[in-house]
């Protein structure tokens, strides 16, 4: 499913050369919950960031889907953040002032989906993250786990093969944040992809595979044998 | 992403914004009526000033009367000059020359005027039935000064409409008596007003017959100037030279340069008007330019504004999927429809403002075409080019870059 090979990222400020990731290499199967973890200023969300077609790498090769990703245009790329990677960022992003039911849509508008097709997929997706009385609410009248869930929903509107989530539970309350954990191994049973960039340990649990990053590369890799179920 | 698709997605973000749209609106709204207002008062004012100078009287020459620069002749005292007379003006009709079409010999003074409790002081202007017609003066009631009245040394006025109102209070005087410098003067006419604005008010005037106002109240026996209509515009000069020969033989100078009167032409009028307009015209471009700039800016900052506030969403639709054309599309047409509807709310604005400030500075209206072009045109493009070049930079970023955008 993805393949990284030799993967580094260099970032140039005037002649100053920051290396934030050097030579890594790993593969995730189709169908698998990882977990990336690092202290921060590890690499791990540059890392996360080209295994989401949102940046290229400085060298190195990324196969996603059979499909060399590292030289992309920037529209191919689009098109592979809109087809096959739905995203959940730690801080929502939802739009401002846009009920949950538009911000779900949103994805399928640059798909091409017709309106009509879009809603009601929208109002499907709302109601298996559990918030089918919430759609016409927007952000602001939404709580931290709610708007986390419109996003999952969100991610989920392309049928996408692969999750990328960036610390989805960084601005939640504890008690929710085991709520969206459980909606993400629900995800994987649905045969989705599921990564995961987080730096609590509690939450890096509920994974099946764990890769710990520091000062750019892998430090180490383990199965989660204490896989935490409900 | 099709273009209606497009189109309603555009509207959809500008009515969830609405206190952003209602803003940046209203920076196009005034920019484009602001200037629109400027450059129609300005074009109302210089027409105004125009049509007040052609209103004096078609095709019109003025004699003026000035001292004899020759040893040993009679100055008039106070400045007023007394080489013109009544014989001169009737010699010159009499010569019945083809470029001159009619004459009027004019005597005119400032007089106190009374009607019974009521008084005012005005300008009274001794004349013959041609100043009617040299002047275009027309009555709204009553009939002007006759030759009969002229002749028959008749006490009787046709009176201006601000001198009606002044005395009598508007209702019609026909008929009633008035005093000037305490002679009773019967009232035959009324004119039409001219237009009580402007440097002369050819509302607040008297006239009587000119050999009664020579001989009666003014006790002279020079006249103040003679007016010419020349038959049509092409014979202007040839009146000029016609009138000004007969004159000089009749007052017996040989030498042009000693001539004890002056003519001026209407065309001298117009000629130093025009440049007075011309000095308008550019202080009018200059309100207009300094205008549009601040209109201008306006715009641009708010568009600006707008944009960048929206770069982390600029992030976000490119991360789900959104290709930059496509952002930069969706930006362009929402400034695009920003522009077109507070054009026309501007334009409208602008076209009402400079009717209502018109009409009540007593000008014509006119709105050119030109500053509306000139308003939408700069304006609207202003609007477009800055609602759509920060769009293109913030889709340029990488869509991580946007999103961390604070």
């Amino acid at each position: 499913m993805i393949n990284v090979s030799r993967l580094s990222k260099i970032y140039k400020m005037d002649t100053v050369e920051t290396v934030a990731l050097n030579n890594v290499s790993f593969s995730i199967d189709k169908g698998e919950f990882v977990a990336i973890m690092g202290p921060s200023g590890s690499g791990k969300s540059t890392l996360m960031h080209i295994i989401g077609a949102l940046d290229t790498p400085t060298s190195g090769k990324y196969i996603l889907d059979g499909q060399d990703a590292s030289k992309l245009s920037k529209d191919q790329l689009a098109e592979i953040r809109n087809k096959k990677i739905g995203f959940v960022f730690q801080s929502f992003n939802l739009l401002p002032r846009t009920t949950a039911l538009k911000n779900v849509a949103l994805p399928m508008i640059y798909a091409g989906i017709p309106k009509k097709e879009r809603i009601e997929k929208a109002k499907i997706l709302l109601n298996q993250v559990g918030l089918e009385d919430r759609m016409e609410h927007t952000s602001s009248q939404l709580s931290g786990g709610q708007m986390q869930r419109v996003a999952i929903a969100r991610a989920l509107a392309m049928n996408p093969s692969i999750i990328l989530a960036d610390e989805p539970t960084g601005n939640v309350s504890s008690a929710q944040s085991d709520e969206i954990m459980r909606v993400f191994q629900n995800l994987q049973k649905q045969g989705h992809t599921i990564i995961m960039i987080t730096h609590e340990s509690s939450v890096a649990a509920y994974a099946q595979r764990i890769i710990h990053i520091k000062d750019g590369a892998i430090e180490k890799e383990e199965t989660n044998k204490k896989e935490r179920k409900k | 992403m099709d273009f209606i698709e497009l189109i309603q997605s555009a509207f959809e973000a500008l009515l969830l914004n609405k206190m952003r749209t209602v803003l940046a609106m209203l920076g196009i709204v005034i920019g484009i009526g602001s200037v629109i207002t400027l450059v129609s008062l300005g074009e109302a004012s210089s027409q105004s000033i125009q049509t007040q100078i052609q209103s004096l009287g078609a095709n019109l020459l003025t004699i003026s009367p000035g001292a004899q620069r020759t040893a040993g002749s009679v100055q008039g005292a106070g400045g007023s000059n007394t080489t013109l007379t009544y014989e001169d003006a009737i010699a010159i009709e009499s010569a019945h020359f083809t470029s001159i079409n009619k004459v009027s010999p004019e005597v005119s003074r400032r007089a106190q005027i009374t009607a019974g409790r009521n008084n005012t002081n005005t300008q009274v202007i001794g004349v013959t039935p041609n100043y009617a017609q040299v002047h275009s003066i027309s009555l709204q009631s009553g009939s002007f000064i006759a030759i009969q009245d002229v002749t028959g040394l008749k006490n009787v006025a046709v009176i201006g409409p601000q001198v009606v109102a002044d005395l009598f209070g508007g209702a019609d005087p026909t008929g009633n008596t008035i005093r000037i410098n305490k002679i009773p003067f019967t009232i035959i006419g009324v004119t039409v007003s001219k237009g009580g604005s402007g440097f002369m008010n050819q509302d607040d005037i008297v006239f009587i017959p000119i050999i009664t106002a020579q001989k009666t109240i003014f006790g002279i026996d020079y006249i103040s100037s003679i007016s010419l209509s020349a038959t049509n515009a092409d014979t202007m000069t040839q009146a000029e030279n016609d009138a000004g020969y007969l004159l000089l033989s009749r007052h017996r100078i040989s030498n042009v340069a000693q001539a004890d009167f002056s003519i001026f032409s209407q065309a001298d009028i117009l000629g130093a008007a025009s440049s007075v307009t011309g000095t308008f015209t550019a202080l009018l471009a200059g309100i207009a330019a300094i205008s549009l700039l601040v209109g201008g800016i306006g715009i641009m900052n708010i568009m600006l504004v707008t944009v960048i506030e929206r770069t982390r969403e600029i992030g976000l639709r490119k991360a789900l999927g959104a290709k930059d054309g496509t952002v930069v599309t969706q930006f362009l047409i929402e400034s695009i429809i920003l522009t077109i509807v507070g054009g026309v709310l501007g334009m409208i604005l602008g076209i009402i403002l400079s009717l209502i400030i018109s009409s009540f500075m007593n000008l014509p209206p006119a709105i050119s075409a030109m500053s509306v072009l000139l308003a939408v045109g700069i304006s609207g493009g202003i609007g477009i080019l800055f609602g759509w070049y920060p769009a293109k930079k913030a889709a340029d970023l990488s869509p991580i870059e946007a999103l961390r955008y604070e």
